[in-house]
């Protein structure tokens, strides 16, 4: 019981974090909150499999073994994450390379704004 | 000849993906030095038109082999279903497969006017975001729909910043975050569904999801929610369409043209999923979101249309247009009825090509006026106003939904198929308001454009639009008006596809075989074979 309990707070707060960092004004904590977000959800795919001790996900190596799928699934989804993490810092370095700012909505820079909620279109 | 004939299916996502890697071995330096006739360039254009019409051969061979009532199943390396990549071809994937090439044909022929020199690798990209398009309306397995969802989606975000400038990079930051939660949920949703039916095949999950019940039922519910709430998002459902104008208005005519099909994929997904998987035989999850599915789809058209009449340029406007058609797919599609369906398809098919027209046209119009480019302002006279007009006319009489055009035979089926609906009355009065305030906007926007001319004003230096711009975006109307011409067959295929759609057995039959239908196998899997489930499960689930 304890194990899924550690999983279910740890994903719970990973994600929350995540949403935390996604609504922030900054381009640079939105991408960490993406990351947290998809890490969160890595780990999520791979407990759909069901959590197991001592069981390989390999046929016949153990009595019992764990469901491979959800680890196959979950490799593709980190790598289509990391690629996608890859290109959203490339366009915000562009974005605030080109628009002064790494504000998501592109704002001037002031000096006490560092705070300011995102009003991003979401 | 029988073996090209097997192989098939799955080329229409091979073909632009092989393209696109050619073309990258080309490569591409840019259009900055090396101007518009230079041999690179003009290498990778033939390359790339050559390969989208072969790529409408192949549709319209798929079509062809639809009509007749196949449903193929193409089973990648033979694995079989539901272990392996399943493609499947039913009608309604063979329709949008054509419907993209249609659409990516004469758009790309646009983009080799002069776009496709604005930045680097404008064709290889555009091959990529077709293979994913393609990838998605064949694929008969919701995690390859991910996948492929993420291919056009990384291309997508690229073509979007070309030509770039800054207002593009702030408006392509938002529409890649957005995507990219949207991706986290997409993957939650789908691990939901996987946990309680342990299977991401189509087919495989139509059979099973009616089979899960009591609180089970519940996740594979909350995991149905969850899809929408994705597949809401890319096809611009109510509360989730207001990245849309800004995304499309932001990025440049061709890509806008090209992306008016991106919204089809997400209806597209809700159509499969929502209704089919979670269609009328789900057993506990029946229908599981049609309550909100409607009255949000309604709201889609009607917001859709209001921000078409406030627009203040014309992309802007085409671009809400967008997200009222698609709440009109959405309509036909939440009545869950065949008629309703079939009127949804065929509607979809001329939507997105008077969208894709209109944004084409809306940029040749631009161009001509000088400093007022596509703001609604009085300016000087554009340089062709009869063409230009005629088109504007033709566009928005379709996109309004006035006879004899497409759109006036979509809305016409639409309403029939909702009499008896309880909703009845709501789906009338919107889809006739959102029909007429459509003819405003575009009438308000095309009188300040072509009649509410300034003659104080020196005229725009623009000669008029290049032969080949202006054919291509005739060709996209000029496939509306075939849709009007051929409406009968169309109507007849588009039925048959909603009755194909709904029949879960035969698709179930055609991707399984008869063993996948017999066979029980025990899943979700537990660890063994022999156990009953949730013996060996520390997960706790039964």
């Amino acid at each position: 019981m304890s194990m899924e309990f550690l999983f279910a707070t740890g994903i719970g707060w990973v994600v929350a974090v995540g949403i935390y960092l996604l609504l922030r004004g900054r381009s640079f904590a939105v991408v960490l909150g993406l990351t947290l977000i998809g890490y969160a959800v890595n780990v999520f795919i791979f407990t759909m499999g069901r959590l197991w001790s001592a069981a390989p996900p390999i046929l016949g190596a153990k009595e019992l073994q764990a469901d491979p799928l959800p680890q196959a699934l979950v490799l593709t989804a980190i790598v289509i994450g990391f690629a996608t993490t890859g290109f959203v810092i490339e366009l915000a370095l562009r974005s605030r390379h080109d628009g002064g700012s790494d504000h998501v909505d592109g704002r001037p820079d002031a000096p006490d704004d560092s705070a300011a909620p995102a009003e991003s279109s979401r | 000849m029988s073996w090209l004939h097997t192989q098939l299916p799955i080329l229409p996502v091979l073909l632009p993906a092989a393209t696109a890697i050619l073309l990258l071995l080309l490569g591409d330096h840019g259009g900055e030095d090396a101007g518009h006739g230079h041999r690179k360039l003009r290498w990778a254009r033939w390359l790339a038109l050559g390969s989208v019409l072969l790529g409408l051969a192949i549709s319209a061979a798929l079509v062809h082999g639809a009509a007749g009532g196949e449903l193929r199943a193409y089973l990648v390396g033979e694995w079989p279903a539901p272990y392996g990549i399943a493609i499947v071809i039913d009608r309604l994937g063979a329709l949008l497969l054509l419907l993209t090439s249609l659409v990516a044909l004469p758009v790309l022929w646009y983009a080799t006017g002069g776009w496709d020199s604005h930045g680097r690798y404008f064709h290889a990209l555009f091959q990529f975001q077709l293979m994913g398009l393609n990838g998605a309306f064949v694929t008969g397995d919701l995690f390859n729909l991910f996948v492929f969802f993420e291919v056009l989606l990384i291309a997508s975000y690229v073509l979007m910043v070309h030509g770039q400038g800054a207002e593009r990079f702030r408006v392509g930051l938002h529409y890649v975050v957005l995507n990219l939660a949207a991706s986290a949920l997409f993957l939650i949703g789908v691990s939901l569904l996987y946990a309680k039916t342990g299977t991401l095949n189509l087919a495989d999950l139509a059979l099973r999801v009616p089979k899960v019940e009591g609180p089970d039922a519940a996740v594979v519910q909350a995991a149905a929610w969850l899809l929408l709430v994705v597949f809401g998002f890319k096809a611009a459902l109510l509360p989730l369409s207001l990245w849309l104008p800004a995304t499309y208005a932001g990025a440049c005519a061709p890509v806008a043209a090209l992306f008016a099909i991106m919204t089809k994929v997400g209806v597209y997904a809700i159509w499969r999923v929502h209704g089919v998987v979670f269609g009328a035989e789900a057993g506990a999850s029946a229908y599981a979101v049609e309550q909100l599915l409607l009255p949000l789809a309604l709201g889609t058209s009607v917001l859709g249309v209001l921000g078409a009449l406030a627009a203040h340029t014309l992309e802007r406007l085409v671009a809400w247009l967008t997200v009222a058609s698609v709440g009109t797919v959405l309509v036909a599609l939440s009545l869950f009825n065949p008629a309703a369906w079939s009127a949804g398809m065929y509607y979809m098919a001329n939507s997105t090509l008077v969208i894709a027209g209109l944004f084409l046209l809306a940029e040749l119009v631009a161009a001509q006026r000088g400093d007022a480019a596509d703001r609604l302002v009085p300016a000087s006279p554009v340089a062709q106003p009869t063409l230009l007009g005629v088109l504007m006319l033709l566009a928005a009489a379709s996109a309004a939904g006035l006879p004899p055009l497409p759109g006036f035979i979509g809305k016409l089926m639409l309403l029939e198929a909702s009499t008896a609906h309880t909703w009845q009355v709501a789906v009338w009065v919107t889809v006739l308001v959102v029909g007429f305030l459509t003819l405003i906007g575009l009438a308000r926007a095309g009188s300040i454009m072509f009649w509410h001319v300034r003659h104080d004003l020196p005229d725009s230096a623009a000669s008029g639009a290049s032969p080949k711009l202006i054919g291509a975006t005739l060709l996209l109307l000029a496939a509306t008006v075939a849709m009007s011409v051929f409406a009968a067959p169309i109507q007849r295929y588009t039925e048959a596809a909603a009755l194909q759609l709904s029949d879960r057995g035969a698709y179930a039959r055609a991707v399984l075989g008869a063993r996948g239908t017999a066979t029980e196998t025990t899943r979700p899997y537990s660890g063994r074979v022999d156990a009953p489930a949730g013996a060996a499960s520390a997960g706790g689930t039964r």
